[in-house]
């Protein structure tokens, strides 16, 4: 039975597995100590399973347990990298390399860095999305602390070239991190193969609890500090403070062993409903997948159907959650910045929908999805006097159109 | 952001999608937004000898609420004289489909495509183009 509305936006968060609520419960209910009470067993039993959390994840990327710094999500990963870095590397210099295609964790963590003295510069991608490793090289100076680029987008789904980026870094004695949130749990990352320094993630981007994250921070070759950004008991190896979220971390734990144990047959088959969604979707006249499709993550499409926008078709797909580029999403009313940083017209970015898909999507759902959108387009594009020019072959770049 | 009742129903049934003939003399015609803006409203009137506004037509490239004031409007339109029509203010738009905030630069574009329309009608009769309120979204 298809149960609708369907839920096409895991990009955005993920269900909870519930092997992993299970798995959580008796963090929740019984086993409620603080794990850093030494001196009794409720605080030992917190304090084992957050010591096996930490080994479930370290065994997913590949580092050493004590590598792991458990944080509240992503953001605050992000914040702890790139303010933790700049503080405690600031004899060394003030300068960082990150993209203009980032999160916004990372750009408004950048620009307080800015704020704060420091000097970033924010490089550009090129149509597919991806890093022009030759830019990166000469942006280095002999001030250069840190490059920061996400191992995959949010919104396009574009996985950049870690290795040749870390070894760049790497030649020139940078240290590299990486905001990892939309990979980690979804394809093989491997912090010594990928040759990562820092790498922030996040429970609920890969079926695990939300207000739950890690920050990765290199023991060995070289060792990496960072400034705590909250003060108080030293936890995590006094880089961050606070008691530990023990349902969280459990959560986070568990997560990250079911994303190791089935990340491959998982993959294998929501690659398969993603092709083929994409491929019926872009049967549609005057569509367009957006990024790169050779180097993308296995899960998502982000499709633009030229003449609608983007916010009128996610209304007339109400039967979807998906998300869109479109300026009338946000606040703002500016499209997509990852777009348009990609140099689709702003037309273009205000017409795009984008599709993520999980663990738990059926292909029933992706048949239906299918059907839904185009009859969503057809129907808009009926609507639409973009769509009426185009087919009476009128050029729409022709027309002045008036500001506003 | 929910949707109230009204543009949703204007959106699932908009009311008078069409085209009319912009060559004919009594055909005003209203282009008016802009496809990096993310909407673009094209709004025309047929208006009779008595000035009588007898059949509009729209298209819209936009969100929900930008096709559903359009659709309103192209209902205000039709039986209302080319006086009346212009005095349609872009708030009664906003009240009428209980448009947030953030959707107000909707009503507005429809007040502009109304006037655009009347205006062109206008120079086409060789009346006087009226002045345009500039617009503020």
């Amino acid at each position: 039975m298809l149960s609708l509305p369907i839920y096409l936006d895991n990009n955005a968060t993920t269900p909870l597995d519930p092997r992993v609520l299970e798995t959580m419960m008796p963090y929740l209910t019984n086993v409620y100590g603080n794990a850093s009470s030494r001196n009794h067993a409720f605080g030992w039993q917190a304090e084992e399973a957050v010591d096996y959390a930490r080994e479930q994840i370290a065994a997913l990327i590949n580092c050493s347990p004590k590598e792991i710094i458990f944080t509240s999500g992503a953001t605050e990963s992000d914040n702890l990298a790139i303010k933790g870095v700049f503080e405690m590397y600031a004899s060394k210099g003030n300068h960082i390399i990150t993209l203009t295609t980032e999160h916004k964790a990372v750009l408004d963590t950048c620009k307080h860095v800015e704020k704060a003295g420091g000097n970033v510069t924010y490089l550009k991608v090129d149509e597919k999305g991806l890093i022009d490793l030759n830019e990166l090289e000469a942006a280095i100076t002999d001030k250069t602390i840190l490059i920061s680029v996400m191992y995959a987008n949010n919104e396009i789904g574009v996985i950049q070239p870690i290795r040749e980026i870390s070894a760049i870094a790497k030649k020139h004695g940078i240290l590299f991190f990486t905001d990892a949130t939309q990979a980690v749990g979804k394809i093989p990352v491997d912090v010594e193969a990928d040759g990562i320094d820092l790498m922030a993630f996040s429970g609920h981007k890969m079926y695990g609890p939300k207000g739950v994250g890690a920050l990765y921070v290199r023991r060995k070759n070289p060792r990496v500090k960072v400034t705590a950004q909250i003060d108080g008991g030293g936890h995590e190896r006094g880089m961050r403070s606070g008691t530990l979220n023990v349902p969280g971390i459990v959560g986070l734990g568990k997560a990250a062993e079911i994303a190791k144990q089935d990340m491959e047959a998982d993959t294998k088959r929501i690659a398969a409903m993603r092709d083929r969604l994409e491929r019926e979707l872009t049967t549609i006249e005057e569509s367009y997948v957006n990024g790169s499709t050779e180097h993308r993550l296995p899960h998502v499409s982000n499709i633009s159907f030229k003449y609608v926008e983007g916010e009128g078709l996610m209304m007339g797909v109400k039967d979807l959650a998906v998300s869109s580029g479109s300026a009338c999403t946000s606040a703002s009313l500016e499209p997509s910045y990852v777009l348009k940083a990609l140099g689709l017209s702003d037309d273009l970015a205000h017409s795009s929908l984008r599709f993520g898909l999980s663990r738990f999507t059926t292909d029933e759902e992706i048949d239906f999805a299918i059907g839904h959108v185009k009859q969503a387009v057809s129907k808009l594009r009926e609507l639409s006097p973009l769509w009426e020019m185009f087919k009476e072959g009128i050029d729409l770049n022709s027309i002045e159109w008036a500001e506003h | 952001m929910a949707y109230s009742d009204k543009v949703i129903d204007h959106y699932t049934n908009p009311r008078n999608v069409g085209t009319l003939d912009k060559s004919k003399n009594n055909v005003g015609t209203g282009l008016v937004g802009a496809p990096e803006c993310g909407d673009v409203m094209r709004l025309q009137i047929e208006v009779d000898e008595n000035q009588v506004i007898t059949d509009a037509k729209f298209k819209t490239f936009g969100c929900g609420s930008a096709i559903a004031s359009s659709s309103l409007a192209t209902e205000w339109l039709k039986g209302k004289t080319v006086d009346q029509a212009l005095a349609i203010d872009n708030m009664a738009i906003v009240e009428e489909l209980a448009l947030p905030p953030v959707k107000i630069h909707c009503s507005v574009l429809a007040e502009d495509a109304i006037k655009t329309a009347i205006n062109d009608y206008r120079v086409k009769n060789g009346l006087p183009e009226l002045e345009m309120p500039k617009s503020h979204h």
